[in-house]
């Protein structure tokens, strides 16, 4: 009997910076979870309010580089909007990321921002269907 | 990393023999007890530097040298574009022209003690650091392009500081060849707020005492006595230089195909420096470091303010400011005879030995300051530039004390609010709006910076001048 697939974001160690990673049944959770992983770099996910709400579009020729866009449009949408994220949602065609982010202007004194991302960069990147039928998007990103 | 796959050539020098693609050796300066600790991904990243097109000698590591994203963080190799040499983003990283400066207050410690929790409160009110964190200034497209141009010199200018600072920056303030239209919209647009901002991570503003001289001789060109407070600046190009990192690393690895270039590792990303990516790179990475320059500019400014109105005696001179995440073109001795080199350091402080035509005259026969940034809790070092590293690492060395533990990990061990108690009982005033920032950056978290500071000075990088110690400390 199949076992579902939990949709889960975490953390795993590199060095001096922090990596990523979203699991879920599909790529597209997987890409959403990513993306919560990143705001949890900066603060609980959870402490976010979606007062607005983001539009992203992205294309690139691969699903790698295509997480890797995502993450690196979310990156300047928070630092330009100096707004945090708490909820996504990712539609993928081919080679296109249609996304939407949820969030709330930073509140230093609420959400105690630990620090903020320069980037996602290529390193201990993955985007891929696992075994068990449940896909994995991360990458590791410079704070 | 495990020693056998190295050879040891001194106590703090080892290789990794050239073998398959590698173009060069890889050398590592560290003791043994660092070797050990470091990552086995630095041989790794360093054997891979090692097999990039023209690159000259050696791909190097520092002794803090760590995983970094192609290039490891503390590695420095130079290009040669004659030979077919490349530039690479990974090279230089994220935070371009990062780097730390140091000013004198002409004060002592017996004088800044009493005045030590108005220092910490004004400071951290007075120079905006943090997550969405905006300076005063807002740049217009036009001034946008000037600061890109002009650097700390278009901050003086438009009255952050004085000539007499310029004299004191790498480049005298201005890096050359910045290319302003090669530098996004979306890059400028990050920055257009930023000016005169900390940053967050391991940036920080620090009141330090010296503790401890070193060389007297060199101590006595840097102006360093024992119980003299100076301040410290650390931090970068900020937003500018991130997105620049992020677009030309994308850039470079899509268009690797097209120059032949086939890398062991897809974040190695590089062009030819001759290339029209590779030049559009340069023109804008420069453009970055006249951005670090600019804000580091300013917060100087900000912090002589605030100085001006808790110590008016204070003087606030620059000693002298270092950008530690470059790629400049220098003249280096290969086979005997003079080159211009395309010279990467990433985490890699540039360390100019005495005599050379690039010192302030203070320093011409003592080598350029070398600046060492530590961690809250522990210490600074001030070093000089040595007339042999110029042959060991192209006048270069180690740049702080690098991470021994990741920023989950400390976040789980310690307690923002702990930290800053702990410290505070120590007589250290640590301010920063993010207890959580705070605990992912405790003095446990990193290496022991004294180690790293005696394998430079051991292995002739930089000889050991002056350690500073934290009095107060500002972070985002």
């Amino acid at each position: 009997m199949a076992v579902a697939v939990r949709a889960v974001w975490e953390h795993f160690a590199h060095g001096a910076d922090i990596g990523i990673r979203g699991v879920g049944p599909t790529k597209e959770d997987a890409f959403q979870q990513v993306a919560l992983a990143l705001t949890g770099v900066v603060t609980d996910p959870a402490a976010v309010r979606p007062v607005a709400s983001v539009s992203i579009a992205c294309e690139a020729p691969s699903d790698e580089l295509l997480l890797v866009d995502w993450l690196n449009a979310l990156v300047y949408e928070m630092a330009t909007r100096r707004m945090l994220f708490g909820a996504y949602a990712v539609r993928l065609e081919d080679s296109r990321l249609r996304g939407t982010a949820w969030g709330e202007p930073v509140d230093p004194a609420r959400h105690e921002p630990a620090v903020e991302v320069k980037g996602a960069t290529y390193t201990a990147l993955r985007v891929e269907r696992l075994e068990d039928d449940h896909w994995i998007a991360q990458c590791v990103v410079d704070v | 990393m495990d020693l056998t796959l190295l050879s040891r050539k001194s106590d703090t020098e080892w290789w990794i023999e050239p073998h398959g693609p590698m173009r060069v050796p890889g050398v590592i300066y560290a003791s043994e007890a660092l070797v050990r600790e470091m990552d086995a991904k630095v041989y790794e990243q360093v054997q891979n530097v090692a097999t990039l097109r023209g690159i000259q000698k050696a791909s190097y590591a520092m002794p803090d040298a760590h995983w970094g994203y192609g290039f490891p963080i503390g590695g420095v190799a130079a290009f040669d574009p004659e030979r077919g040499g490349v530039v690479s983003a990974g090279g230089v990283g994220f935070d371009i022209s990062c780097g730390v400066r140091l000013l004198h207050t002409g004060l002592t410690i017996a004088q800044v003690e009493p005045m030590k929790k108005r220092l910490a409160d004004d400071l951290s009110r007075s120079v905006p650091a943090g997550v969405g964190s905006v300076g005063r200034l807002h740049l217009d497209a036009v001034e946008m392009d000037a600061m890109l141009t002009g650097g700390a010199r278009w901050a003086v200018d438009r009255g952050y500081g004085t000539a007499a600072d310029l004299e004191r920056i790498e480049e005298r303030g201005c890096m050359a060849d910045a290319r302003p239209d090669e530098v996004s919209e979306h890059a400028k647009k990050r920055q257009r707020d930023e000016m005169g901002t900390l940053g967050s991570g391991n940036h920080y503003l620090e009141v330090q005492q010296v503790t401890t001289i070193f060389d007297s001789a060199a101590a006595a060109a840097f102006r360093l006595r024992e119980g003299d407070v100076v301040v410290s600046i650390h931090c970068g190009s900020r937003g500018l230089g991130h997105q620049i990192g992020t677009e030309f690393l994308k850039r470079m690895a899509l268009a690797a195909a097209e120059y032949g270039i086939d890398f062991a590792d897809r974040e190695l990303a590089c062009a030819p420096i001759s290339s029209p990516v590779g030049e559009a790179y340069l023109g804008a990475m420069r453009g970055a470091i006249n951005c670090a320059l600019a804000n580091r500019q300013i917060i100087t400014h900000l912090v002589r303010r605030v100085f001006a109105g808790v110590a008016p005696e204070a003087t606030l001179d620059l000693l002298y400011d270092v950008s530690h995440n470059t790629c400049k073109v220098e003249s280096h001795r290969i086979d005997g005879r003079a080159r211009p080199l395309f010279v990467h350091r990433k985490g890699a402080t540039r360390a100019l030995g005495p005599g050379h035509p690039d010192l302030p005259p203070a320093f011409a026969s003592i080598g350029q300051p070398v600046l060492i940034g530590g961690t809250m809790g522990t210490a600074s070092y001030v070093l000089a530039g040595t007339a042999e590293g110029e042959a060991r690492s192209f006048g270069s060395s180690c740049h702080g004390a690098g991470r021994s533990m990741s920023r989950h990990a400390a976040a789980r061990l310690w307690h923002g609010r702990d930290v800053v108690r702990q410290l505070a009982d120590r007589g250290i005033l640590v301010r920063s709006p993010s207890p959580r920032g705070v605990a992912e950056e405790a003095p446990g978290a990193y290496k022991e910076v004294t180690a790293v500071v005696d394998a430079a000075d051991r292995a002739g990088l930089s000889k050991k001048v002056a350690r500073l110690e934290p009095l107060v400390c500002v972070k985002g």
